[in-house]
């Protein structure tokens, strides 16, 4: 019930956060979508992975949504879609059955739990390399942003100097 | 009929997919497109976690799942300082104003 429950409130999250007009409110219905995820990753017996969307994805992401927002200012975000609604429509839901016919049958083959290690021995043992691959993300992230946010000085200075010269 | 707690968990992953892929395609604002693509992540994160319980592989489903939750987040990072720069270059978010990449 419970599961129910919160899969119906995931997927009216994300319709509202798609739905919304503003901004603002649309990055508020994605952290309530992040939030009921970490509830139902919970409930699916992963709790460590549980937690960290619900820091990561619900605070941190809002959190950068709501500066970028405010950074750029709320902008219409009702303009006339590029392809014909029911023409997405109809793709999409095509697609959706034909990833539904390709996800039902492996349902019922699950296999059962067989002695396995440990989350920090999969991660730090098995994975070594995701996690390497990891820490190179957020660097890059780091420099990505870094260089992005970065206000366009060397060009201001230099149209400065050429004015002092003239 | 009540539906089993995978077959459940699915639809919420197809649900998220499908409404994702629909914002993406409709969708003009650069910000929103940041938001379908953090939609549909999530559809992927329950899929990744479902996928390793069902195998009887847990960890490694989660292990995996860490690693979109930090991807996902670099996307959005890096999507929402794009979007940024694009509206202090162009003075819009609207992608269709942005295809001629012009000043």
């Amino acid at each position: 019930m419970l599961h129910l429950l919160t899969g119906v409130g995931i997927l009216l999250c994300a319709v509202q956060a798609i739905r919304s007009r503003r901004l603002l409110v649309s990055a508020l219905w994605l952290a309530g979508t992040s939030a009921l995820v970490a509830l139902e990753l919970y409930l699916l017996g992963a709790p460590e992975i549980g937690v960290i969307e619900l820091s990561v994805g619900a605070g941190l992401v809002t959190v950068l949504f709501v500066f970028a927002i405010n950074l750029t200012g709320e902008e219409a975000s009702d303009l006339k879609s590029l392809i014909r609604k029911p023409l997405a429509v109809v793709f999409i839901v095509l697609s959706l059955v034909l990833l539904g016919i390709l996800l039902v049958p492996g349902v019922d083959r699950a296999a059962p739990s067989a002695g396995e290690s440990a989350l920090k021995a999969v991660l730090w043992g098995d994975r070594q390399l995701d996690v390497i691959l990891q820490a190179g993300l957020v660097f890059c992230g780091v420099l990505g942003v870094l260089g992005l946010l970065r206000e366009r000085e060397p060009e201001a200075a230099g149209e400065k100097k050429s004015e002092e010269q003239q | 009929m009540m539906l089993s707690i995978p077959n459940l968990v699915i639809l919420i992953v197809v649900g998220l997919i499908g409404i994702g892929t629909y914002a993406l395609l409709t969708v003009r604002n650069l910000i929103k497109v940041v938001i379908a693509l953090q939609i549909m992540v999530k559809g992927a994160l329950l899929a990744l976690v479902l996928a390793g319980r069902l195998q009887g592989k847990e960890n490694l489903g989660q292990s995996l799942a860490l690693m979109v939750i930090v991807a996902d987040t670099i996307v959005a990072v890096v999507g929402l300082a794009l979007a940024v720069q694009v509206r202090r270059a162009f003075g819009t978010l609207d992608l269709k104003a942005l295809t001629t990449l012009r000043r």
